[in-house]
């Protein structure tokens, strides 16, 4: 029993899910789906990559090729697929611990060489499956299992991050903003070349609980109530930019895409054999 | 027929022999011995419609390589002492989801950065144990150029035959060093490709062996979808905690690989008689010890030879057979004595072995071994 | 005016009770009873949608006729 867009790319006989009550990433993966139906693929076609991680396990639910690697590498597994077999899409669900920690590198690397692969980035500010440790994108002072006395890593911000290394598309909504986090991830797989989209989530039970945000209602309505469109966030002051999530599309720009470059090279020492 | 012959060095052999076997696809990252490989590749690769990419760090080229075998599209990724330290994860990865792909490592002197331009064959038990838990592994070791050729084509078959990563076991010296190769009779090797489920998509389990006890997976992209996992799982390819399904994956992991007659590669000389002493080495060092041997044998000892090529599984029954004719035993390897520990687990009381090694980034040389040889001889004759 | 032929679904199996859809919902069509979501009064309900895209769990969705 459920709706068509579950029926259609869910593997029904998996769920209900593993996720925590109140957990943004049954959320965000609904909106993947959304997006990816709207485009009419095949799910042949599709590919769905994921790292370790309570993100992570997204793949394992859903209807296509899907492919639950090591922590962090997810997007290095992508890259050899795409690469192998360009007409694939490769989309990478994964978490903020999982790409911007021990996958950092190849998150850089990734949205450097502008490889044609959408990644989904599940913020919830912890690292979920461990119990609650502080991430890179833990708020400086908040608390995590590691960080009891209060977190003093500044944390990262993702978008900027693959922004700076390359990325052509880089967007960021949240599991509250439903229907935007959607259209961003719709946008996002149409970009040839690497797309980020960051879905701020929320962890009830180890970020909220660590940090007294209350409730699975109280974390969404954090997020209603504190995100702020990018025409707005500038306006506000360094102390409120702390306490704000700023949303928004943060680059769409176009730039050789390397399966489509590396194509060339093949095309072109095949000519020159040819003509020898 | 005319035959075709090359000087080749022993890393473009390896590339040749990839290629020849089908591979279509190389991740990796620079590092000393290993590099003309990744150099090489990037090459031929596009020339033969294949993919190359240097990947930002050995882990990602260990993933890449995976990912694109996944795909559907054999693969490759090379390596030396560091860079194979950091590709054990995605190795055991390999193992456990039965990806088929395979991992060159040229032994360098280590510990750590240990002498990198200087040979070893220090990495003979991280080849067999070097990911975490339990799990089966296939490592070749060529001595020459040649071989490198044949155990790559043989590296690319077994790991698509048995579904499983696989390494080849390279040093700096068979890496480096250049020889006549007869390229008409190693290109007259086939390729041997995985094998393919031609049913109805609904009827597919991706990890229902057949009676070789391996699954067929198909690639990605091709209408069979399916989930693919490194936690224990079931024949659907989904996670499950039954400890009883993990007893069953990790037995058929293991079984898969054993008692194969394609998987017992070994050379024995002068064997098939009683021998006072049985020479034991592989890689570049058996040419040593090889040397040694047989000046022995001309000045009247009874010499006999055992070069092991596939270190794991280790050929076992015939090391014990041999070892059986054997008075002593000499094992003779570049580093400070580890297969010596699986011919000592084999051989037990049969004979006594002896042992000749060096791990500090120095070639044992054929009078090293022969002055060995003299010394063991002597020992037997006062015993 | 809603599209009466469009229905209000609840799976219960798959509820977890997070309460997300009762908070957000704009008409204050649903409820939580013994820790599952129940429709109170379907009539009320103008079909936007928001329960379905915001459950976490899929328990929740429209359905046409």
């Amino acid at each position: 029993m459920s709706s068509e867009l579950i029926t259609k790319y869910f593997r029904e006989e998996r769920l209900p899910h593993i996720w925590c009550p109140g957990c943004g990433h049954g959320i965000a993966t609904r909106a993947v789906m959304e997006a990816v139906d709207r485009l009419g693929w095949e799910k042949d076609d599709v590919c769905i990559v994921s790292g370790i991680g309570c993100s992570s396990r997204a793949p394992g639910y859903l209807d296509f090729n899907t492919l639950h690697t090591t922590h962090g590498r997810a997007l290095a597994f992508a890259t050899g697929i795409k690469l192998a077999k360009p007409h694939l899409h490769v989309i990478v669900l994964t978490g903020d611990g999982d790409t911007s920690a021990i996958g950092g590198n190849h998150l850089i690397h990734a949205a450097r060489r502008n490889i044609d692969i959408t990644t989904v980035v599940y913020n919830n500010y912890i690292y979920g499956m461990t119990g609650g440790q502080y991430s890179p994108t833990t708020p400086f002072h908040d608390k995590g299992t590691t960080a009891p006395y209060g977190n003093i890593d500044q944390p990262f911000d993702i978008c900027s991050l693959a922004q700076a290394a390359g990325a052509t598309y880089v967007a960021r909504s949240t599991v509250f903003h439903a229907k935007q986090l959607s259209q961003f991830v719709e946008k996002a797989l149409q970009k040839k070349g690497f797309s980020l989209v960051e879905a701020i989530s929320s962890c009830p039970t180890y970020y909220g609980r660590k940090n007294k945000k209350g409730s699975a209602v109280d974390m969404m309505n954090f997020l209603k109530f504190r995100a702020v469109p990018s025409s707005r966030f500038a306006a506000l002051s360094e102390k409120e930019k702390l306490e704000h999530v700023e949303t928004g599309e943060f680059i769409n720009r176009t730039a050789p895409e390397y399966t489509e470059s590396y194509q060339k090279i093949i095309d072109l020492v095949q000519e020159r054999k040819e003509s020898k | 027929m005319e035959t075709e012959s090359k000087l080749m060095q022993g890393n473009e052999a390896c590339v040749m022999g990839a290629l020849h076997a089908g591979m279509r696809f190389f991740a990796g990252y620079p590092i000393t011995p290993s590099t003309e490989i990744a150099e090489l590749s990037s090459l031929l690769l596009p020339k033969h419609g294949g993919k190359f990419i240097q990947m930002e760090d050995e882990i990602a080229s260990m993933a890449a390589a995976i990912g694109a075998s996944i795909a559907g599209v054999k693969s490759m990724t090379a390596t030396s002492g560091p860079g194979f330290s950091l590709k054990q994860e995605n190795l055991g990865y390999a193992a456990m989801a039965e990806i088929p792909c395979v991992i060159v490592n040229v032994q360098r002197c280590g510990p750590s950065t240990g002498l990198p331009t200087s040979p070893a064959q220090g990495d003979i038990m991280q080849a067999r144990w070097g990911t975490h838990g339990d799990h089966p592994m296939i490592v070749l070791t060529p001595s020459s150029v040649s071989e490198t050729f044949s155990l790559t084509v043989h590296a690319f078959n077994l790991a698509e035959q048995f579904m499983t990563p696989v390494i080849l076991l390279m040093d700096e010296v068979v890496g480096h060093m250049r020889e006549k190769v007869n390229m008409t009779k190693l290109q007259s090797m086939p390729p041997y490709n995985r094998r393919r489920f031609d049913g109805n998509p609904d009827e597919y389990y991706a990890y229902r062996p057949d009676q070789s006890l391996t699954p067929a997976l198909m690639p990605f992209g091709e209408g069979y979808r399916y989930h693919i996992t490194g936690l224990y799982h079931d024949e659907t390819g989904f996670p499950t905690n039954s400890t009883e399904n993990a007893r069953n994956q990790l037995t058929r992991l293991h079984q898969k690989i054993e008692d194969q007659d394609v998987l017992c590669l070994y050379e024995e000389v002068n064997v098939d008689e009683e021998v006072d002493l049985l020479i034991l080495s592989y890689g570049s060092t058996y040419r040593s010890a090889r040397k040694a041997a047989r000046l022995a044998r001309k000045e009247g000892k009874n010499i006999g030879e055992f070069r092991v090529i596939s270190l794991w599984p280790s050929p076992e029954e015939a090391i014990l057979k041999a070892a059986k004719r054997a008075k002593a035993i000499l094992v003779v390897e570049m580093n400070e004595g580890q297969y010596v520990q699986e011919i000592e687990r084999i051989v037990k009381n049969e004979a006594p072995i002896h042992f000749l090694g060096n791990g500090a980034g120095e070639l044992i040389d054929p009078e090293d071994v022969y002055q060995k040889i003299e010394e063991v001889l002597t020992c037997q004759a006062n015993s | 005016m809603a599209n009466k032929n469009v229905h209000l679904r609840i799976n219960p199996s798959w509820c977890k009770g997070c309460g997300i859809c009762v908070a957000f919902c704009p008409k204050g069509v649903l409820s939580i009873v013994e820790e599952k979501v129940s429709i109170t009064d379907e009539e009320l309900c103008i079909r936007c949608g928001l329960c379905e895209q915001r459950c976490p769990d899929y328990a929740i969705y429209l359905e046409e006729d």
